[in-house]
């Protein structure tokens, strides 16, 4: 980026800027031995036009909307329209979920996203065994279409996009979307939204699994195919960094990880005989926002690049909606602290900033009380607004990537780029994430870095305020619960559907989905017949979890 | 005379919670301090745990909870105990658990609950004082 002379001159400057330093540095010391990030890599002092003169602008930063797209993908970005502000929610049951998406909507929030209770994340309905302690708690509550049903009253799904956080259910889930559309007289070619669907990081990280890896990766793929025909606007995976770092992986493994799990993605479904750029614009991707600041934008605009690349050069693709990588920010849950849970609000904020000058196409921010339980009204509120100062007061949205250009943020950029090409070359040699996961190398790098984070933080080379520093006491806050009757109201809701619905149907397509998951059938046609029906997801997943078996936790640690 | 035994943890993972970060990590802080650690993996029920605790013969179970279900888990593992005359295996545990809950938790039997921000040295002390091989 800079001429010779340029770059002759800077260095002459900077040993002199050297020299003057180290007489200063011998009566007042820095304050560190070492100044690293969250992910423990060492930053310098300095940064200069030597730190960025491998990089080409046109090559390697370029025009938002051109690839490689390290300015975003879009030619406006938010000065066109602003990042979707969608806040993760569920709560109890679909009543209480639908009322706290209808407050959300009137406060601002402009598109939906569910939050699901485990025994729905995992493929059981509220009266399993397995179900016990856990309704409502995590999130709401589904068994049955009469649940999806009661969570979008009065949500018109031609209007507002929604995003899923399920996987091993995640087609029974969308299934289900796709019925309550239709129901409000909505064609499943207009709606829009995202399922998580992405099982290869529940293996690295979240652990919500179900079937082995590779019936898993098979069912993805149905979804795949299906929407790709059948629901165009539906992005059919969000390819998920978030709980890859959530679960102790540094910045770089993060963005590796969830890039290589994006190749295992693309190329399982090119093997299906789909045609990359039929269905690579529909993939979408799921970033943590963590707090340190400068190393979390590098990671997002090194992701723009990194997928660009791969998509042009490992997949040929040709279409350039292929080679973007549209991604949604959350911000780090385990950033923040039960001590002192309104400094949470402080550390959100952060974040949210980092996700938004990373170019971020929609966020989650947290709210302060998230340590303890789901989020209260008021808490929420206050992490949504959050996001409208952010894009309303703060000026931050009227220019494109602001921080291009910035030697440092370059160079970071740069270095996370390499860094990430790394692991994945790494995984590439051992046959690919899904040989990877099952050898257990992305679960032991993770389990790794959460080790010795922690070690970091236990002898204070880390800083957390109010946990290993600033230490004091704070008065107890005010925290969400679920009311024990909306348990029995669950169950008895289920119950009568069981009773009510046509069970010979029900047993019919059940039998239809386990014969085209033996046979290798399309199932999304299926599951949808059979959640039109009501049948449960747990009645679905145990004909899975009976054809394809169970995945186990071989326990790493 | 026999050197004493080294003291043995059971780390339990029940419910549906994927959340095995803290799990794993005061696991290995445990073995690093040296007492003898097993880790159950995740998703298992409060009997299995029992099972486990009994089979391999361990003087601490520690469950590490972050659904919101600890209210019904805790319990229920220290009943079966019971019902299993291995009362004597110490119950503690750590994970999102709201202050207020805490008490009703110790009440039942639980011996400590470490919430968020806890060092590992802290509860490799607690264990050190708390918790003898049995036998």
């Amino acid at each position: 980026m800079f001429k010779e002379d340029q770059l002759k001159k800077v260095e002459e400057e900077k040993k002199k800027w050297i020299e003057d330093l180290s007489k200063i540095l011998c009566e007042t010391p820095e304050r560190l031995a070492r100044f690293t990030t969250i992910s423990d890599m060492e930053i310098k002092g300095l940064y200069t036009p030597d730190d960025i003169k491998e990089i080409d602008y046109s090559r390697d930063i370029g025009f938002p909307g051109i690839y490689p797209f390290t300015r975003g993908i879009q030619p406006s970005m938010y000065r066109g329209r602003l990042w979707t502000m969608r806040m993760f929610s569920g709560l109890g049951g679909p009543e209480e979920t639908n009322k706290r998406f209808h407050y959300l909507l009137d406060h601002g929030e402009t598109g939906l996203s569910i939050a699901f209770h485990y025994p729905t994340l995992m493929g059981y309905d509220s009266d399993s065994p397995n179900a016990r302690g856990e309704i409502g708690k995590c999130g709401v509550a589904i068994d049955t279409l009469k649940d999806m049903e009661i969570l979008f009253e009065g949500i018109p799904l031609d209007k507002v996009t929604t995003s899923m956080t399920i996987n091993p259910p995640a087609s029974i889930l969308l299934a289900m979307y796709i019925v309550v559309a239709e129901k409000q007289g909505v064609s499943k070619k207009q709606i829009g939204g995202t399922i998580q669907n992405d099982m290869l990081k529940e293996f690295i990280a979240q652990k919500t699994f179900m079937l082995p890896p590779k019936p898993s990766m098979r069912i993805i793929v149905d979804t795949i195919e299906y929407c790709t025909k059948e629901v165009p606007r539906w992005n059919t995976i969000s390819i998920s960094g978030y709980h890859i770092r959530e679960a102790g992986a540094t910045a770089a493994q993060e963005l590796a990880f969830t890039l290589a799990d994006g190749i295992a993605y693309v190329e399982a479904a090119m093997e299906r005989g789909l045609n990359v750029d039929d269905f690579a614009p529909r993939l979408s991707f799921f970033f943590d926002s963590h707090i340190d600041f400068f190393e979390e934008v590098a990671k997002f605009r090194a992701a723009r690049r990194i997928w660009a690349k791969i998509m042009q050069e490992r997949f040929m693709a040709k279409n350039p909606r292929s080679w973007m990588l549209r991604f949604h920010t959350q911000t780090a849950g385990c950033s923040l602290t039960a001590q002192q849970p309104f400094n949470n609000v402080v550390r959100t904020a952060y974040e949210a900033l980092a996700a938004v000058l990373g170019g971020t196409q929609s966020l989650h921010t947290n709210s302060l009380d998230e340590t303890y339980a789901i989020p209260t009204e008021e808490a929420v509120t206050i992490a949504l607004r959050t996001q409208q100062i952010l894009a309303e007061e703060t000026g931050v949205a009227n220019t494109i990537d602001p921080l291009a250009g910035s030697y440092f943020v370059e160079a970071l950029t740069q270095k996370m780029e390499d860094q990430a090409w790394e692991y994945i070359r790494k995984i590439d040699e051992i046959g690919g994430m899904v040989a990877a996961i099952e050898r257990g190398y992305p679960q032991a790098q993770v389990a790794e870095s959460a080790y010795r984070y922690q070690k970091q933080i236990d002898s204070s080379e880390k800083v957390i305020v109010g946990v290993n520093k600033h230490v004091t006491d704070h008065p107890p806050i005010t925290i969400w619960r679920m009311r024990p009757e909306i348990e029995e109201r669950q169950l008895k809701r289920l119950k009568e559907v069981k009773g009510s619905r046509n069970n010979s149907k029900v047993k019919q397509c059940l039998q239809q989905i386990r014969k085209a998951s033996q046979e290798g059938e399309n199932l999304m046609p299926h599951i949808i017949n059979a959640t039109r029906e009501y049948a449960t997801i747990q009645e679905i997943c145990d004909v899975w979890r009976d054809v394809f078996g169970r995945y186990t936790d071989p326990g790493y640690f | 005379m026999s050197p004493q035994r080294k003291i043995r943890i059971l780390i339990g993972k029940p419910g549906l919670d994927g959340h095995d970060r803290g799990a794993k990590v005061i696991a290995r802080g445990f073995r690093d301090a040296g007492f003898e650690v097993i880790y159950t993996g995740l998703h298992q029920t409060p009997e299995q745990i029992v099972a486990a605790a009994i089979q391999e013969d361990v003087d601490a179970v520690g469950l590490s909870i972050l659904s919101g279900a600890h209210d019904y888990i805790f319990p229920e593992v220290i009943e079966l105990l019971k019902k299993k005359g291995a009362e004597d295996i110490v119950v503690f545990g750590g994970g999102i658990i709201p202050e207020e809950d805490i008490p009703a938790l110790i009440q039942y039997g639980v011996k400590a609950i470490f919430t968020p921000g806890t060092p590992i040295e802290e509860a490799v002390k607690w264990v050190r004082e708390n918790i003898k091989p049995r036998k």
